[in-house]
């Protein structure tokens, strides 16, 4: 083809591409408060309710070494007693408003939020609240006792699940000696101090590391209003440095015994990290080989074709460090080992010769045309905002999201994946089994 | 502080929203000649869709010896039809950029899939074709089976939880085919085959015995255009007369012990209660449901606030109860106690916080709490399309209709302390319970805990 053809062919794609997939993320406002939280806010007005996230560089990726937990304990207790609340106040007057307090920790990050209805009697009750429980927190010695019995409990009941335990040694196995393959224990619950609650509290939530995610029927102003409000009485604690870079593990296979009646098998290795230009070309590229449900390729050998699993999966996780790349599945113990020779066939064929063109396009074409399923609820836009927040991606990162899949082709998607995934680093876990 | 909660009518609410049509007129129901009621409700907030298929047809409609069909015959649904092969159906959801899944209760079967409103189009073709042209093909299902039987030592047999509530279910009823779980007893599923699939399909899987749901930014108009094209076509079938099965009268507790390997005990306690059969009429389960959220609302509830927080009796406390439902209802209570303290101090620790609600009542202000959470959950469940037509879906499919969810709200918003009292009286007694405890066995080579660790 001449030059002049090619570039009218191309363009003439693009423009169908552009017209069919032209879908845009919603509106983000972004601004930095005067005491120093980033704020980020889609005005929505079609309901009347607010949601707001604030998230902290306070996961578990924190936690001293031998007190792994603290970060979970110490973002549990912050709604368990403030100044001038106890623990049974707050989530009584938060029920009476009709207010919900959620939240979670993993790895990199601890994240609070409040989902409210906006008619002002409610909406200041309830903000009133969410300041306390984000600034005042009480950490009382009694509520704190309750909490860490509570968490061992909890602990060593999951420590008999072939999940968790599977869970467990794959993190620790991906990352030896590293933050993010730490996980908690009895023991080291138990050597926890209230001191340490206290402490992590004021290292960690600190004003200028915090980011606000806003989305729902409020105006600019009173976003602004709301979002310094919540973070003015913020500790001024400085942001401690994040983890390392993980050094990349070596290959090995790890089997622990279990009487279930099923073996759990995890394959993987610290694979992607928030921001990485290969994002694009490593997403398009799972969805064949095991994330796009059940047209994958993992799902196709080892569920359709041979019945091994009803759950097979891969993925990445991005994360402030390299984020693992994992492949899982679960199968009846005797013919664990015949599932994990299909699952690493599977895994090599495709490390080998990437996606067919077909593949490629029905990747493409689900991703780009599912977009807006990732945004249809002021919940999803939430989740979404506050990611981009927090591991600071570009505001026009849902804007151009299709365009960026669009642009991947099979060459970027083998590339991608022999720069991210080697056989003699990829570490697995196989719990139950013969 | 206020105490005494000044309500917002739902409606007072509702009106807060700028609908481009009045509140009051959507959803919308239409009825195909062939028996098939669709119902659709717009929601313009995103240019998406969930459309839904309901059966009534669930694990309750099994018989001895084939229980789990109903779930293995939604599995085979993806299977494929004359029209498109094996696992085609998935892969064409996945190329129109949506997203599907089913799933079985003891009540019904559903089907769904979420996707850009221009695609709305393909998917009720999709499952018009599947509702009654399945193929069911032999080799397909021998592996599908084994697929199931991979899932329920998934959910069922390696989740000691799962394993309780499915002993518990099959100890409080007896004759109700409630007794039987969803996904089918083990030994069932190795002797089912490819004939018992196609029976429940040829029996169940007729439009007069269908739903369709959709919710999104559609008009209302186009989607029953579109449903007179696609499900007009297939042709009804008068369903089998359905057993009653009528659980006998309980007189006398039930106990059952599982044992597993696990740490924490768990005590599950059951007791048999109404369900709403009349929208209007019925007073005990509207109160029964508040109930449930005074006991198990928020974490100052009595449950937490009792037993977790102030006794430390339990590191887990709950209570759950379900207003609609084909069958019998249940009033469920669970939890573990803390290190130290025994499952039968745990459950007399249930008992007397039902003791007490009855001899003092509830108070006004925990009454109006609960309610305050109903409403407020009633505008977040509107940020959702699905939740809202799994809701449009199950009424319709229990049997009382998509429209009584007003009519149940307002019941639910003139529930007295005096009833909440009274059906706590009359349904919480032993008469009515079974009790279900999780013995936890040691896994294999477990380290012996130190005993010090034990005390506080």
């Amino acid at each position: 083809m001449s030059t002049n053809n090619v570039f009218r062919w191309l363009t003439a794609a693009c423009v169908v591409l552009a017209s069919q997939w032209a879908v845009a993320g919603p509106k983000i406002e972004h601004w930095v408060a005067p005491s120093g939280a980033r704020v980020f806010f889609v005005e929505n007005h079609a309901l009347p309710m607010l949601d707001i996230q604030v998230d902290f560089a306070a996961g578990a990726s924190r936690d001293p070494e031998a007190k792994s937990g603290l970060a979970s304990l110490t973002h549990a207790l912050l709604d368990m007693g403030v100044e001038g609340m106890d623990e049974n106040r707050i989530a009584s007057r938060l029920a009476d408003v009709g207010a919900q307090i959620s939240g979670g920790v993993d790895k990199d990050r601890a994240s609070v939020s409040l989902r409210t209805l906006s008619m002002r009697d409610k909406r200041d009750v309830a903000l009133d609240i969410f300041r306390s429980v984000l600034s005042t927190p009480m950490f009382p010695e009694d509520v704190f006792a309750r909490e860490k019995a509570r968490r061992v409990a909890s602990l060593r009941e999951s420590l008999t699940r072939p999940d968790t335990i599977a869970s467990r040694a794959f993190w620790d196995a991906v990352y030896p000696a590293h933050a993010y393959g730490r996980s908690a224990t009895p023991e080291s619950i138990e050597a926890i101090r209230r001191d340490d609650l206290e402490a992590f509290y004021r290292d960690h939530y600190g004003a200028s590391g915090a980011v606000v995610t806003i989305v729902g029927d409020l105006s600019r102003s009173e976003a602004e209003f709301v979002a310094l409000n919540l973070t003015a009485k913020l500790p001024g604690g400085s942001s401690k440095p994040s983890a390392d870079a993980p050094r990349l593990p070596s290959a090995g296979e790890q089997r622990i015994p279990h009487p279930a009646a099923q073996a759990h098998v995890l394959i993987g290795m610290p694979a992607l990290k928030r921001g990485d230009p290969d994002f694009f070309a490593l997403q398009v590229g799972n969805y064949t080989l095991g994330g796009g449900g059940f047209v994958s390729r993992l799902m196709q050998e080892v569920r359709e074709k041979r019945g091994f699993a009803y759950s097979v999966y891969s993925y990445f996780m991005p994360m402030a460090q390299p984020g693992p790349f994992q492949i899982g599945l679960q199968t009846k113990k005797e013919q664990a080992g015949e599932a994990l020779k299909v699952t690493r066939d599977v895994l090599t064929t495709f490390l080998a010769e990437g996606p067919s063109d077909a593949e490629l396009q029905a990747a493409k074409q689900n991703i780009a045309g599912s977009f807006p399923l990732r945004l249809d609820s002021n919940r999803k836009i939430l989740d979404n905002v506050a990611v981009i927040a927090f591991y600071g991606l570009p505001l026009d990162y849902l804007d151009r999201y299709i365009e960026n899949v669009e642009k991947v082709t099979a060459a970027d998607v083998r590339a991608a994946f022999s720069r991210h995934i080697r056989l003699e680093n990829l570490v697995t876990v196989v719990v139950g089994g013969e | 502080m206020r105490h005494t909660q000044r309500f917002i009518s739902l409606a007072a609410l509702l009106a807060a929203i700028s609908f481009s049509i009045p509140a009051w007129a959507n959803p919308f129901e239409h009825q195909l000649a062939n028996g098939l009621r669709v119902i659709v409700k717009e929601d313009r907030r995103a240019p998406t869709a969930a459309h839904m298929v309901w059966y009534r047809a669930g694990s309750m409609d099994e018989t001895n010896g084939t229980t789990g069909v109903a779930h293995l015959l939604e599995h085979m649904m993806f299977k494929g039809t004359p029209t498109i092969g094996a696992g085609e159906f998935s892969r064409l959801v996945a190329a129109a950029g949506g997203r599907d899944n089913a799933f079985t209760s003891r009540d019904y079967t559903a089907y769904f899939q979420q996707v850009p409103k221009q695609k709305l189009e393909q998917m009720m073709q999709l499952e018009a074709d599947r509702m009654r042209h399945l193929t069911l093909d032999p080799k397909e299902f021998e592996q599908e089976i084994k697929v199931v039987m991979e899932e329920r030592r998934l959910r069922t047999d390696d989740q000691p939880q799962a394993a309780l509530s499915e002993q518990m279910h099959a100890v409080a009823f007896q004759a109700h085919p409630y007794r039987v779980p969803v996904i089918g007893w083990m030994n069932d599923l190795e002797s089912m085959t490819v004939q018992d699939a196609r029976d429940w399909y040829e029996r169940w899987y007729v439009p007069n015995n269908a739903w369709v749901v959709v919710v999104g930014d559609v008009d209302h108009q186009e989607v029953f255009r579109l449903a007179e094209k696609y499900y007009g076509p297939l042709a009804s079938r008068p369903v089998p007369a359905r057993k009653p099965q009528e659980e006998p009268a309980q007189s006398g507790i039930r106990r059952v012990t599982v044992k597993a390997p696990a740490d924490l005990p768990v005590v599950l306690m059951a007791y048999k209660v109404p369900v709403i059969r009349d929208v209007d009429k019925d007073v005990d389960p509207y109160a029964l449901d508040m109930l449930s959220a005074i006991l198990d609302g928020h974490e100052a509830a009595r449950f937490s606030k009792n037993l977790v927080r102030e006794q430390r009796l339990a590191v887990s406390a709950g209570a759950g109860y379900g207003p609609t439902a084909r069958g019998p209802g249940l009033f469920y209570v669970q939890g573990s106690p803390s290190a130290g303290r025994s499952p039968a101090e745990l459950e007399a620790g249930f008992r007397a916080e039902i003791a007490r609600i009855v001899k003092d009542g509830v108070s006004e202000e925990e009454l109006a709490r609960a309610k305050a959470q109903l409403v407020a959950g009633q505008i977040y469940k509107l940020d959702s399309m699905f939740a809202q037509a799994m809701e449009i879906g199950q009424l319709e499919v229990i049997g009382l209709g998509h429209v009584a969810d007003k009519q149940m709200i307002e019941k639910l918003q003139a529930v007295t302390a005096a009833s909440v009292r009274d059906v706590a009286a009359r349904y919480l007694v032993d008469d009515r319970l079974t009790v279900a405890e999780l013995d936890p066995q040691p896994l294999p080579n477990a380290p012996r805990r130190p005993a010090a660790a034990l005390r506080h």
